[in-house]
C-alpha cells in the first residue's frame, strides 16, 4: 500500500506541516476518512467526534500560521491526530472504560495528558475502545463489542488498550495513548504491528486516568516507531501537582537524548531472562525473538542470560495486587452521583446492588470479589500482604540483573494474537497472556513492545525491551537500534 | 454491689483549613448545597487525591499540644465501606500508623463552690489520626438527598483510653480539648456545625473487678450537655440491666438528647469489616524534626498553664482567670491591662464583668471593641487615684465602650469628674462639723459612726461630686485638730 497521509509516522507529518505540504485539518480529513471506510471492521472507537477534530485542526492550522509569523517554535505534535483511549479524561467527551456502567457519561474535565496533548497542539480525536475498565487481554470484555486485529479481522488487537493498538495499526490514528497496568500497552502493540511504551511508574501523570490498580497503572503511546512514540512520551511526561504519585524529575528530551547515545556509539549490555522463555511460549514467537536478539549481537552488543527468579510468582501476585485496588477503586461506581444508576432500585443497598450487578460486565465483577476476598480481615496478611513481599523481591530480580546489563530483552506475548473467543471462556488462560509483561508493572520499570516479525500466518510478533527505572532515553535507544535494521513497521494491514 | 464507670471518648474535630483534605476546593459552612465540590470531591472517574500540608500542620500541632508522639511518616489507608455520603466508598484515613500516638489532655472537674477550682487529673490519650469527612444525608419523603459541601473536609479523631470515669468527667475532658483546640486554631469546635462530634463507649463493672464490663457505643451526642446526660442515662441503663440479673450487649446505641433515651443502632454482628489497605495513591509523607520543630515554635502556651501563670504572676482570684483563661485572646487582653495599669485584679474586674456584659448584650466580638486594654487600664488609674468615683465609673465605662473615646475624654465631656477643689472641701466639712457640736461630741466619745452625720450635708454642699474616701479623711483630720 502505497503511504497515505493517514499511514505516515509523526516525525515525517510534522516535516510536511511546517514546510506547508500539507494542513492539519487536511491530514485529519485523511484520518476521518480512512477511519470512516475501515473503522465498521476494526471498530477501534467507542465514539468519535469529527466536527470537534477538524475544528481542532482548523485551530492548529490557525496556531501555526501565528507562529510562524511570530517565530515561535511549533511542537512536533501540532496538528498531529492522537486517539486517546476511552479510560482517559477529554473534557466534553464521553468517557465509558468500555462498560455499561459509564455508557452515557460524558467527562467535565480534562486529564492531565490530555491537557498536554493539546499544550503541544495534538489533536485529541477519538475515544478508544478497550477492555471492561481495563481488564482483560483482548478487549473481548468491552460492553461496546470486540476490536478487529487489522492484520486479522478474526482475531484480537490483544488488550485491554485493544481499540489504541488497532487505531494506529489501521491508519485510523497518527498516534494514541493508552494504560498500562499489566502489559494493556505493550501486549496489544505487538500483536498489531506497532509500538507501544509503558513509562516508569511515576513519570506520567494518572491524574484523568480511571484507575484500575492505582500503584501499577501508567499512561503511555501508542505510535508508528520509536521516534514518535518518544515524541509522545515527552509531550505528556512530567510531575503533576494532581498526583502524588508523579515524580518530581526532569523530563529530559527522549529524542536528543537517543540521538547522542547514538553518536556516542554505545554498546548495549543486554540481559535475556532464562525463565522468559520456557513452555507456553509459541515456537514462531520465540524464533522471531531469538531472531532480534541475533540482530543485537550483530550490532556489537553483549547479550547474556540472566535470571529473574521469582517470576513464576508474578502473575499471583499482580492478580491479588491489582484485584485489591480495583475492588476499592471501583467501589465509586455506586448509581449515587452518576453512571448507571438501576431504575427499580428499592433503597439505598438494593441501589449498590442493582447498579453494579447491571453495570459491570462479569470479568470486573470476577476482579472486584477477588479483590474484596484477598483484603478482608482474616485473609488480608496471606494474601495482600505477602503479594506485597513478591512484589519487592521480583523488582529486587530486576535491580539485581541490571548491575550487569543495560536492559532485558523478551517476548512480549506468549502467542500472536488469537482467534476471537478462544480464551474468552477461559479466565486463566487469558491472564497467562500476560505473563511476560506483568513483572514490569510490579517492579515500575519502563517497558516498550517493537515490531520483530511475524508468523507465517502474517500476524505480527512483537518484542519487549525492559529498561532502568526512569531510564526511558536509554530503554528508546536500545528499541531504535533494532527498529531501524528491520521494515516490520512498513508492513501495512490490508483493509 | 456498687459499680464505677469505665469511659472512652472517641472525638471527631474538623481542622481549620482554607481548603478540604485533599483537593483544592474550599471547605466551609452553610453554603448552598454542592457547592464546595469539585471532580476529587464527587469521586468523578480519574481524579486523584492530593494532601492539604496545612491540614498535616494542624494535626501535628494538636499532637505536639497534646505531648503526643509524633509518627516519623504521615501514612494514608483506605477504609472501604459503601454509604451514599461517601462519594468514592471509601474513606481516606490512618490505620495502623496514627499521626500521633499517646499524649493526654488535662481536665479540671468541678470544685466544690463556683469559685473554687476543681480537682485537675489527666485523661491518657491513645492516638489521634488523620481523615476525611463525609457528606451530610437529608432524609426527605421518599427520596433522601446528599449534600458534598462536607465531604473531604480534613477531620481529627481524638481516642482517649478508657480511663474516663463519668459523666462529669467526659464533660470537662471535651471542654479542656476544645479550649486547647480553638488556643492552637486547630478548629473553632462550634459543635453546632459539626466541627465536633463525639462518640462514647461506656462500660461499668464492678468495684474491684480488672477486666472491662461489655461496652456499649453512643451515638449522636451532639452537645456538651448531651454527652453529659447520655452518658449518665447510659450509666444508669445499664446499671439497671445488670442489678436485674440481665447481661450487657455489645452494641451502638443512639441517644436522643431532647427525649433523653436511647435506642439500639446495630449489634456486634453487623460491624463493618473496613477492608483497610495502604492508600496507593497517596505517598508516604516523612516528618522530620526540622518540620516538628518549626511547627513547635508556633505553639501556644497551653489553657491550664496559663491559668496557673496567671494566678500567680497577677494574683488575681480564680474565679477571674477562669473566665480570662478559657479565651486566649481575653486573656492577653487581660495581661495588657494588667500591665498597662500596675492593677491586675482591677483590671481583671472590669473586664470579666463589664467588658465582657457589653460585648455579650450587643454581641460584639472582643476583636471589634473599641474600648481596648489602655481605655481599661486608664479607667483603672482614674478609679484609684480618686479622680472618678465607681458609680461614675460605670457610666464612663458604658460611654467608651459605644464612642470608643479614652476615659478621660468621656469625663471631660459629661462633667463626671470627682471635686477636687480641696479647700472647698475642707470648708465644707469645717462647716458640717462646726454646725452639729452633738455628734462632734459623740465622736469624741468613741462614737465611730457619729462621723456619718457629717458626710450628708458635706457631699449635698459638693453636689454628690466629691470622693466619699477624702471626705472621710478630710473630717478625721479636722476633728482630731
Amino acid at each position: 500500500m502505497p503511504q497515505e497521509l493517514f499511514n505516515k509516522p509523526v516525525t515525517e507529518l510534522s516535516g510536511m506541516l511546517a514546510r506547508g505540504e500539507v494542513s492539519a485539518v487536511e491530514l485529519m480529513r485523511s484520518v476521518a476518512e480512512r477511519t470512516r471506510k475501515v473503522e465498521p471492521k476494526v471498530h477501534a472507537f467507542n465514539s468519535l467526534d469529527e466536527e470537534d477534530a477538524l475544528a481542532q485542526a482548523a485551530a492548529s492550522d490557525a496556531r501555526r500560521a501565528a507562529a510562524k509569523a511570530s517565530g515561535a517554535e511549533v511542537h512536533a505534535l501540532e496538528g498531529i491526530p492522537i486517539g486517546i483511549k476511552d479510560v482517559i479524561s477529554v473534557a466534553g467527551q464521553p468517557l465509558t472504560a468500555s462498560s455499561r456502567m459509564l455508557a452515557t457519561f460524558v467527562s467535565p474535565y480534562d486529564a492531565t495528558v490530555t491537557t498536554k496533548l493539546k499544550a503541544a497542539g495534538a489533536i485529541c480525536w477519538g475515544r478508544l475502545n478497550l477492555d471492561e475498565f481495563a481488564m482483560g487481554s483482548s478487549t473481548e470484555n468491552s460492553a461496546f463489542g470486540v476490536t478487529s486485529n487489522p492484520y486479522d479481522l478474526e482475531r484480537v488487537p490483544g488488550g485491554s488498550s485493544g481499540g489504541s493498538a488497532a487505531s494506529v495499526a489501521a491508519g485510523e490514528a497518527i498516534a494514541s495513548l493508552g494504560s498500562d497496568t499489566g502489559g494493556s500497552i505493550r501486549q496489544p502493540a505487538a500483536l498489531c504491528n506497532i509500538v507501544g511504551l509503558k513509562p516508569s511508574y511515576g513519570r506520567v501523570s494518572r491524574y484523568g486516568l480511571i484507575a484500575f490498580a492505582s500503584s501499577l497503572d501508567q499512561i503511555g503511546p501508542f505510535a508508528r516507531s520509536v521516534d514518535d512514540a518518544a515524541t509522545v512520551l515527552g509531550a505528556i511526561s512530567g510531575h503533576d501537582r494532581r498526583d502524588s504519585t508523579s515524580l518530581r524529575m526532569e523530563v529530559p528530551d527522549y529524542r536528543r537524548g537517543m540521538d547522542e547515545l547514538r553518536k556516542s556509539g554505545r554498546k548495549w549490555r543486554l540481559g535475556i531472562p532464562k525463565e522468559y522463555f520456557g513452555e507456553g511460549l509459541d515456537p514462531e514467537v520465540g524464533a522471531a525473538v531469538q531472531a532480534a536478539i541475533a540482530e543485537y549481537t550483530k550490532l556489537g552488543c553483549e547479550v547474556r542470560e540472566v535470571s529473574l527468579p521469582h517470576t513464576k510468582y508474578a502473575v499471583g501476585a499482580y492478580y491479588i495486587i491489582a484485584t485489591a485496588e480495583c475492588s476499592s477503586n471501583l467501589a465509586r461506581f455506586d448509581g449515587v452521583r452518576y453512571g448507571h444508576r438501576s431504575k427499580d432500585a428499592t433503597d439505598a443497598l438494593d441501589l449498590y446492588f442493582k447498579s453494579r450487578a447491571e453495570g459491570f460486565g462479569p470479568e470486573v465483577k470476577r476482579r472486584i470479589i477477588l479483590g474484596t476476598y484477598v483484603l478482608s480481615s482474616g485473609y488480608y496478611d496471606a494474601y495482600y500482604l505477602r503479594a506485597q513481599k513478591v512484589r519487592t523481591l521480583i523488582r529486587r530480580d530486576f535491580l539485581e540483573a541490571y548491575k550487569q546489563v543495560d536492559a532485558i530483552v523478551t517476548p512480549t506475548s506468549p502467542t500472536p494474537a488469537f482467534r476471537k473467543g478462544e480464551k474468552a471462556a477461559n479466565p486463566l488462560a487469558m491472564y497467562l497472556n500476560d505473563i511476560y509483561t506483568i513483572g514490569v508493572n510490579l517492579a515500575g520499570l519502563p517497558g516498550i513492545s517493537i515490531p520483530c516479525g511475524f508468523t507465517g500466518g502474517g500476524l505480527p510478533i512483537g518484542l519487549q525491551i525492559i529498561g532502568q527505572p526512569f531510564k526511558e532515553t536509554e530503554l528508546l535507544a536500545v528499541a531504535r537500534s533494532y527498529e531501524e535494521r528491520n521494515d516490520w513497521r512498513n508492513r501495512f494491514p490490508t483493509l | 454491689m456498687t459499680y464505677e464507670t469505665v469511659i472512652g471518648l472517641e472525638v471527631h474535630v474538623q481542622l481549620k483549613t482554607r481548603s478540604k483534605m485533599f483537593t483544592r476546593v474550599a471547605a466551609g459552612y452553610g453554603h448552598p448545597e454542592n457547592t464546595l465540590t469539585d471532580p476529587v470531591v464527587l469521586a468523578l472517574p480519574g481524579t486523584l487525591p492530593v494532601m492539604n500540608k496545612d491540614a498535616l500542620d494542624k494535626i501535628i500541632k494538636a499532637g505536639l499540644l497534646l505531648g503526643c508522639d509524633i509518627a516519623p511518616v504521615c501514612k494514608w489507608d483506605r477504609k472501604n465501606y459503601f454509604y451514599p455520603d461517601s462519594p468514592k466508598n471509601y474513606q481516606i484515613s490512618q490505620y495502623d500508623q496514627p499521626i500521633c500516638r499517646g499524649g493526654s489532655v488535662e481536665i479540671e472537674l468541678p470544685g466544690p463552690a463556683r469559685n473554687v477550682m476543681g480537682e485537675h487529673k489527666r485523661i491518657a490519650l491513645t492516638r489521634i489520626h488523620l481523615e476525611e469527612d463525609v457528606g451530610k444525608l437529608n432524609h426527605g419523603e421518599g427520596a433522601s438527598l446528599v449534600d458534598f459541601n462536607r465531604a473531604g473536609t480534613p477531620l481529627m479523631e481524638i481516642v482517649s483510653e478508657p480511663v474516663i470515669q463519668s459523666a462529669d468527667e467526659a464533660f470537662a475532658y471535651l471542654t479542656a480539648l476544645k479550649t486547647i483546640m480553638i488556643y492552637g486554631g486547630i478548629s473553632d469546635c462550634d459543635m453546632e456545625k459539626g466541627q465536633l462530634r463525639c462518640d462514647a463507649n461506656i462500660s461499668i463493672r464492678p468495684v474491684g473487678q480488672e477486666a472491662l464490663g461489655t461496652k456499649v457505643e453512643l451515638k449522636n451526642l451532639n452537645s456538651f450537655s448531651f454527652v453529659r446526660d447520655g452518658i449518665a442515662h447510659e450509666i444508669r441503663r445499664q446499671t439497671a440491666v445488670v442489678e436485674s440479673g440481665g447481661k450487657i450487649v455489645q452494641e451502638t446505641r443512639d441517644y436522643d438528647g431532647q427525649t433523653g433515651t436511647s435506642q439500639s443502632l446495630r449489634s456486634k454482628e453487623m460491624a463493618h469489616d473496613y477492608r483497610y489497605f495502604p492508600d496507593p495513591d497517596l505517598m508516604p509523607v516523612e516528618v522530620d524534626s526540622a518540620w516538628k520543630e518549626s511547627i513547635r515554635s508556633g505553639c501556644p502556651e497551653l489553657p491550664f498553664d496559663k491559668q496557673r501563670r496567671l494566678l500567680e504572676q497577677y494574683q488575681v482570684p480564680y474565679t477571674i482567670t477562669s473566665v480570662l483563661v478559657p479565651d486566649g485572646e481575653l486573656s492577653d487582653y487581660f495581661e495588657e491591662a494588667a500591665r498597662l495599669s500596675g492593677k491586675p485584679q482591677a483590671a481583671g474586674n472590669w473586664i470579666t464583668n463589664d467588658l465582657l456584659r457589653e460585648l455579650g448584650a450587643s454581641k460584639t466580638p472582643l476583636s471589634a471593641s473599641k474600648v481596648r486594654p489602655a481605655h481599661v487600664a486608664g479607667l483603672v488609674k482614674l478609679v484609684e487615684d480618686g479622680t472618678i468615683l465607681s458609680n461614675a465609673a460605670k457610666e464612663v465605662f458604658i460611654d467608651m465602650f459605644h464612642s470608643g473615646e479614652m476615659p478621660e475624654a468621656v469625663l471631660a465631656r459629661k462633667g463626671l469628674k470627682a471635686e477636687t477643689n480641696l479647700e472647698d472641701l475642707e470648708r465644707w466639712c469645717a462647716e458640717a462639723i462646726a454646725a452639729n457640736s452633738k455628734s462632734v461630741a459623740d465622736y469624741k466619745g468613741g462614737k465611730e459612726s457619729a462621723l456619718n452625720a457629717f458626710k450628708g450635708p458635706v457631699m449635698r454642699a459638693a453636689k454628690g461630686k466629691a470622693d466619699p474616701k477624702r471626705v472621710d479623711e478630710t473630717l478625721r483630720r479636722l476633728l482630731a485638730q
